[in-house]
């Protein structure tokens, strides 16, 4: 079964190791990701303030072209997969924004769209347990610490994901690929976001906590699903190394690059040169190279 | 049956904690019999569990002590503990109740109360008295003054019962009580009108996942804190927090935990948290003088007599520090609790590193409260409790002529009013019975 894919656009920027692993395994486990014609950029922020239809409008069309394709769309940024799900969620229930978006695209799109993420495709339709049989070479011994961020949980009645408060989804992948998922209890907080534009201070101190956390409860890793998470917990290492000294830099891996380490792929088609800290000691160390 | 045409002149009240037990006594000494059904094997109810109470800080057993004892030796009054309401029939003057009277495994006529049987079992469980804190055995009694001072056996952690070995209760028992094959009987009491005084639950910490779900060991409810600040309780008084029986020296108690939350939890005002959790914190500096109490609150509610006076003295001569602000996280890092929070009044973040939390749980009504409306044929409101026949007129009575309810089975009550509305329940029933 092949899946329509929406790749967003830091997929084609900063995080192409992100999207060319994802599709790299896919073609392993017996699927496709079909990418979606014509996309744009999802509009990055679900819109909070009522009367603000215009930004509901590129993730709107987005969904209505994807339905002309299929029944489901898959995503893997975690900011991409929040704004389309909620936009989905909203043109379902709200019968008057509905109206008023597809006068303005031109659709008669009615919000029967399945979003999905990649890894909600995993756990249902791959299923983790055959995951497991798949994996050829078990990340054994590696302690990575799951970074869920917000985007993938909350608000929770609208994405649905996990258990907003403990979440085990991406935890159970991890162990699937034979790793060790460490608990910390920073894993489900905000990475500071855009806040890294603005207030880069306040960014650096989130990512601090975060990365400081996960290494206190034991992880050499954190593991990814979104390009702005990683690049605040994986790119402002350095920014934090200049504040405080203490701190010890830990790779940030994206998920479907060690969903790729434990499918066997070449290291060198894991795009890790796109990686500010680098992997490659830990997987050395870890015989996984 | 009665003297006047068939109409019993003899009360049940349903439920033994401080509302059935006042009523019970009012009923008595007003010179009618009683049947007072209790579901634990002893009665006491949630006044038992509490260690000193507001707005006096005196002994709750000891005050509650001698009314258990004056019930269990009032030639008017019945007890059936450890019992529960089957099946009711007939109406006002002639109830047919049906009382299930569950195996205890103990033979209460011979048992004499000497305690053998408690000090030799060898089985340790989580005691459910103590909130899971303290040990108890298989066979047990809810306290050392328990009244009726009988043991039961929970089958559900006996070692004969689960393993079929054991038996040293029944081989330490000097008398002989202990008898493995009790089954539940059955006993019928023809009553002329009952009183529902079956009290109330707290909301389980478990439903807060932003709290942790109850599994950050160090963050615990109301009633586990009466249980540590009690001397009988499973630290004997000492205030040792539950991970490693440390004493705690930043503690942060948490009001309006699922109360006054319509979006996710209860909507009501629970009534005695603020009032307890600042006794919870006085308490807690009257044995830790170096410890810090921070009391997260929505508002200060302290209506009753001398209560606002028993705030004030814990903010001014106690150091309480009161930050009005709802937390949006609890979790363990390390040794510590951390806790994320917001005072709105200077409107910054706050974050403090504590050694113990104690959340005042919202206040909930008995799981079977409504499975017992039921039978009686009275009804409860959308939580769970039972509805009074007119929210201001008729606070006491029911829809059922002869059918009354008493303390936080109609809604969250402090003792007082709890009190305050079994002696109401108590007489209007012997108003009913003057009648006929």
């Amino acid at each position: 079964m092949d899946y329509l894919y929406f790749p967003g656009c830091t997929l084609y920027t900063k995080a192409k190791n992100f999207d060319q692993t994802a599709r790299d395994c896919s073609l392993l486990l017996g699927f496709e990701l079909k990418e979606l014609k014509n996309w744009t950029c999802c509009g990055a922020t679900f819109p909070l303030a009522t009367d603000n239809i215009m930004a509901l409008l590129p993730p709107s069309r987005i969904l209505a072209t994807a339905r002309e394709e299929g029944t489901a769309l898959t995503t893997l940024c975690a900011i991409c997969f929040n704004v389309i799900k909620r936009t989905n969620r909203l043109i379902q229930g709200d019968g008057e924004k509905r109206d008023k978006i597809n006068n303005f695209i031109e659709k008669h799109y009615q919000g029967d769209l399945q979003v999905l993420h990649y890894l909600e495709v995993l756990k249902q339709d791959i299923g983790f347990p055959q995951l497991k049989e798949k994996v050829r070479k078990p990340l054994a011994g590696l302690k990575a610490a799951a970074y869920y961020g917000c985007m993938l949980l909350r608000p929770f009645e609208e994405m649905g994901f996990d258990d907003k408060e403990k979440p085990t989804l991406f935890e159970d992948f991890l162990e699937a690929l034979g790793a060790e998922a460490v608990e910390f209890p920073y894993k489900i907080e905000c990475c500071g976001s855009f806040q890294s534009v603005g207030s880069p201070d306040v960014a650096t101190e989130c990512a601090y906590k975060i990365l400081g956390s996960a290494v206190k409860n034991g992880a050499e890793a954190m593991v990814s699903t979104c390009p702005m998470c990683t690049f605040n917990v994986d790119h402002k290492q350095s920014d934090i190394k200049q504040k405080h000294s203490d701190f010890k830099p830990i790779p940030v891996f994206y998920f479907t690059q060690l969903l790729g380490i434990s499918m066997g792929l070449d290291c060198q088609t894991l795009g890790f040169e796109q990686n500010a800290v680098d992997p490659l000691p830990l997987l050395k160390e870890k015989g996984l190279l | 049956m009665g003297d006047n045409g068939g109409f019993v002149k003899k009360a049940m009240v349903i439920g033994g904690g401080i509302a059935g037990i006042s009523a019970s006594i009012d009923l008595g000494n007003g010179g009618y019999e009683v049947v007072l059904v209790e579901k634990l094997p002893s009665i006491g109810g949630r006044m038992l569990q509490l260690s000193e109470t507001f707005p006096t800080l005196d002994c709750a057993q000891c005050t509650l002590t001698p009314k258990t004892v004056e019930t269990g030796q009032h030639p008017k009054i019945k007890l059936l503990t450890y019992s529960e309401v089957e099946q009711v029939e007939g109406k006002a003057g002639n109830f047919a109740v049906t009382v299930r009277r569950k195996a205890g495994y103990v033979d209460w006529e011979k048992c004499t109360g000497c305690g053998l049987c408690q000090q030799k079992c060898p089985s340790k469980n989580p005691s459910e008295f103590d909130r899971g804190m303290g040990l108890g055995k298989a066979i047990y009694t809810l306290s050392p003054q328990a009244v009726p001072n009988k043991p039961v056996i929970d089958p559900s952690h006996c070692r004969y019962f689960k393993e079929k070995k054991c038996r040293v209760c029944e081989k330490i028992c000097p008398v002989g009580a202990i008898d493995y094959e009790q089954q539940d009987r059955f006993v019928k009491e023809n009553v002329g009108a009952i009183v529902t005084a079956v009290g109330f639950d707290l909301i389980p910490k478990e439903s807060f996942g932003e709290y942790g779900y109850g599994e950050v060991p160090d963050v615990i409810d109301g009633l586990a804190f009466e249980r540590l600040n009690s001397a009988s309780g499973p630290t004997t008084g000492e205030i040792r927090r539950p991970s490693d029986g440390r004493i705690p020296k930043e503690v942060v108690f948490i009001q309006c935990t699922g109360s006054r939350d319509p979006e996710r939890y209860m909507p009501y005002c629970a009534r005695v948290c603020c009032m307890y959790t600042a006794k919870h914190a006085r308490l807690y500096k009257h044995k830790v003088h170096d410890g810090q109490a921070y009391i997260f609150y929505m508002d200060i509610r302290s209506t009753g007599k001398g209560y606002e006076e028993f705030i004030q003295q814990g903010m001014e001569e106690e150091g309480i520090l009161y930050l009005r602000g709802r937390v949006s996280r609890i979790f363990r890092d390390g040794e510590k609790v951390i806790v994320w929070g917001v005072d709105t009044l200077t409107g910054k973040k706050v974050e403090i590193s504590a050694d113990m939390v104690v959340l005042a749980t919202a206040i909930v009504s008995q799981k079977n409260t409504k499975e017992l409306a039921g039978k009686l044929g009275i009804k409860t409101d959308e939580y769970g409790f039972l509805t009074e026949a007119q929210r201001k007129l008729r606070p006491v009575e029911t829809d059922v002529e002869g059918i009354y309810i008493a303390g936080c089975a109609q809604g969250p009550k402090d003792i007082a009013d709890a009190v305050a509305h079994a002696n109401a329940a108590a007489s209007k029933v012997q108003g009913l019975f003057a009648r006929h």
